[in-house]
């Protein structure tokens, strides 16, 4: 039965979600865009302590086997709330991220038990992704970080740089956390030698080498990960240690992939969250100047700036049904791949757009710094970069429609 | 609890209509629209699968309950058949949802039975005016109260099977609303064009300009409710087939793609073609779920629906310009050649701007 109802539960976190939003987050928005990399420990702590006290360690839905699941419809609904509220800010949430997910998606209950309880302590912990190398980005089959497994030990020992790794300074320097990094156990053999590792903070031989300074976002941290012969114990890998290449069974990049599957719609909740934001405060500054949008008329007695706002919101109003189906999806274990896809492919085109227009609607009070329009833009860009760019989304799009494997549309 | 699941019931209902869609409506579409006409059988068979009747309660002879939902999702599959065959089928509909949502019960007992019991006939209704800047709420046809009667003065365009029509609804401007009236067959002053219209697409179905010179009718055939329900609902309805038409050109363009040979590897192979494919079932899937909003807010009676269905009928006829466009693109040549359908989606795809008034579910 299709409802577009949002589910009590669901509601009443976003009640609260949103009050966070506009108290926490909305009045630090310009001071943590202009003091980059200065951390939000107000907002930080205040995260940590009340999921905390809802009883929960991250946002990253727990398994749950019995009735229906809502984790990753209430995980997107928070993320759009939070992002609405500012979008470099809530990529400073503590608790499991992208780390866990991927620690969720491809871990055994004993690794997920190890790696995430951290979340339930005391003070705020934080965890990050390592995927991209100077020399590949959406190209993950082409990394070359390598960890070379020593028998005696039964020790892992990494090699290798890491870039763009979001949260990577709070997870290993400004807290106990740990990072998800994704090596090559056997360069050989390609994708199925492809396989993510856990290493700890305080791990010797993983150092934060460099901090970015951004477009957008400046209020999470970007930075560099060197790894220097830098030993994790053997249960520190995530899936299977065997490379199997015969029947190329390449688990490690699939379970890239699946970790992708739940991450996408999330990203795609973020760029909404943005999106809606620049769209409410759009519409409330045209109706301070007494602008308001006259629904229902034919369009040819539209104005201009009628016909952008009406069509802003068709673009926002789609592509978050689009991320809600997604994640619906993912709640209800439909494959979702093509549909996780989609809806970071319109969610990264919608929020640009829709930023763009605005800065352009409002002219010199849009470019100005005295107002918010201008930071939402440059903090959309990156919706339609990270977690796979526009165009790899399109082409996975593309594979799926078409049932084309990648060998046969590169 | 969100879902984006139809229900058992309407998937059987889908299923059904999906069969006549692709191997009757479909088959039909090229020489429907070359001959200019529909085979009469083949509209009584869509009649027969019964959306318009399941859509009517049973105290009117329907056996259901009217669901914008179900009906935008029938809607759908009929215009992935064939847009032509999809509004001709429907056409009795554009009359009787008019008395359902809009009419008294005396009206509803009065009218909905003779229409709903017997063979498809054509019933209509004619709303769109000759007016580049037409607007359903603001409409140049009036009509003027005149002691038990109204006298209803204009001119009205598109109006589907008026030539033979039992009675049509005519929509007027009463006071400062729209409102809708009866008028029977043969109304002194009512005047159906002697000539069919001549439009860039839909030439299967028969479309006549209808002038009213003073037409009366008793004060009886006012249907007294409000004419945002009947707006909403085609609004949804015309959105619904936008997606279905949007539909059909996306997955023949695929599968021409996927064909066709060019520098060594499939024209489907080159990331232009792809990326564009990729678009188009983006843009698809995701209007698709603002339509089904529209619907679902209409059933649930929400504050916002006719803002939700106006928003769905202008995202969903960009989207079936963009969709359609693009699928005679990437036929190149031949997609400009009438023997391949996608030239007459996109002469449909454009009319979706316009269409209002001419599907209802």
């Amino acid at each position: 039965m299709i409802d577009f109802e949002i589910p009590e539960k669901i509601a009443g976190t976003r009640l609260v979600v949103e009050t966070v939003a506009v108290n926490m987050m909305r009045p630090v928005s310009r001071y943590f865009d202009e003091h980059e990399h200065e951390i939000p420990w107000d907002y930080i702590n205040f995260m940590h302590t009340a999921t905390r006290a809802m009883g929960g360690s991250s946002m990253v839905p727990s398994e749950k086997k019995e009735g229906p699941r809502f984790g990753f419809q209430r995980l997107a609904v928070m993320v759009e709330m939070l992002s609405w509220g500012d979008a470099g800010i809530y990529l400073c949430t503590p608790g499991g991220m992208l780390g866990s997910a991927a620690v969720s998606a491809t871990g055994t209950p004993e690794q997920k038990e190890r790696f995430l309880k951290r979340f339930r302590g005391e003070t705020p912990v934080f965890d990050a992704m390592c995927m991209t190398e100077s020399q590949c980005g959406s190209d993950t089959s082409a990394i070359r970080a390598t960890a070379v497994l020593d028998k005696e030990k039964k020790e892992w020992v990494l090699n290798g740089e890491k870039i763009f790794v979001t949260a990577g300074h709070k997870a290993m320097l400004d807290s106990e956390g740990f990072i998800v990094v994704w090596v090559t156990i056997d360069p050989a053999a390609g994708r199925a030698g492809m396989r993510p590792l856990v290493v700890e903070a305080k791990t010797p031989g993983c150092q934060v080498t460099k901090m970015e300074h951004k477009l957008g976002i400046r209020a999470s941290d970007t930075v560099s990960i060197v790894l220097q012969d830098c030993r994790v114990p053997f249960d520190n890998i995530l899936g299977s240690p065997e490379v199997v290449t015969t029947d190329k069974a390449t688990t490690g990049f699939k379970g890239a992939m699946a970790t992708f599957d739940a991450t996408r719609p999330i990203v795609a909740a973020q760029a909404i969250g943005l999106a809606r934001a620049t769209l409410e405060l759009l519409k409330e500054m045209l109706a301070e100047r007494g602008v308001t949008i006259r629904y229902g008329l034919p369009r040819q007695k539209l104005t201009s700036v009628e016909k952008d706002v009406i069509e802003m919101e068709i673009q926002l109003r789609s592509a978050w049904w689009l991320v809600l189906k997604a994640v619906w999806m993912m709640d209800n274990g439909k494959p979702n791949s093509l549909e996780s896809s989609m809806s970071k492919v319109r969610a990264g085109d919608v929020v640009n757009r829709i930023t763009q227009k605005a800065v352009e609607i409002m002219g010199p009070l849009g470019y100005s710094r005295e107002y918010l329009l201008e930071k939402w833009f440059r903090d959309a860009k990156i919706s339609d970069i990270y977690e796979g760019t526009g165009q790899i989304n399109r082409l996975v799009v593309a594979r799926q429609i078409l049932g084309y494997r990648s060998s046969e549309l590169r | 609890m969100y879902s984006f699941e139809p229900s058992d019931e309407q998937k059987m209902l889908i299923d059904a209509v999906s069969r006549y869609a692709t191997s009757d409506l479909r088959k039909a579409a090229h020489d429907a629209e070359e001959n200019k006409e529909l085979p009469p059988k083949l509209i009584s068979k869509g009649w027969e699968l019964g959306v318009l009747q399941a859509s009517i309660p049973e105290a009117y002879s329907g056996f259901g309950e009217r669901s914008a939902l179900t009906g935008a999702l029938a809607a759908e599959e009929l215009a992935y058949g064939d847009l032509a065959g999809a509004l001709a089928v429907g056409t009795p509909g554009l009359f009787a949802l008019s008395v359902l949502l809009a009419g008294s019960e005396e009206q509803k007992k009065q009218y909905l039975p003779p229409i709903i019991e017997a063979d498809w006939k054509p019933y209509t209704a004619a709303l769109i005016e000759p007016a580049f800047d037409f607007d359903p709420n603001e409409l140049k046809t009036t009509a003027k109260a005149e002691g038990s009667d109204y006298i209803l003065t204009g001119e009205k365009t598109f109006v589907p099977f008026a030539d033979k029509a039992e009675a049509m609804i005519v929509y007027a401007r009463l006071k400062k609303e729209t409102k809708a009236f009866i008028v029977p067959k043969g109304a002194a002053g009512l005047k159906v064009g002697e000539e069919r219209e001549k439009l860039m697409g839909l030439n299967a179905v028969p479309f006549f300009k209808v002038t009213l010179d003073g037409v009366k009718v008793p004060k009886g055939n006012l249907l007294p409710g409000d004419f945002a329900p009947v707006l909403d609902a085609s609004r949804v309805a015309v959105a619904a087939m936008a997606i279905g038409v949007a539909k059909a050109a996306f997955g023949y363009s695929r599968d021409y793609a996927k064909d066709r040979d060019v520098f060594g590897v499939k024209v489907a192979q080159k990331q232009a073609i792809a990326f564009m494919l990729a678009e188009m079932a983006t843009e698809i899937e995701a209007i698709r779920l603002l339509v089904w909003e529209a619907a679902w807010a209409i059933d649930n009676k929400k504050e916002d629906a006719s803002q939700r269905a106006y928003l769905a009928v202008t995202g969903a006829s960009d989207m079936a310009m963009m969709v359609t466009d693009r699928a005679v693109q990437i036929l190149g040549g031949h997609g400009y050649i009438r023997e391949h359908p996608v030239e007459l989606w996109m002469r449909n795809g454009r009319g979706f701007a316009t269409f209002t008034g001419l599907a209802m579910v």
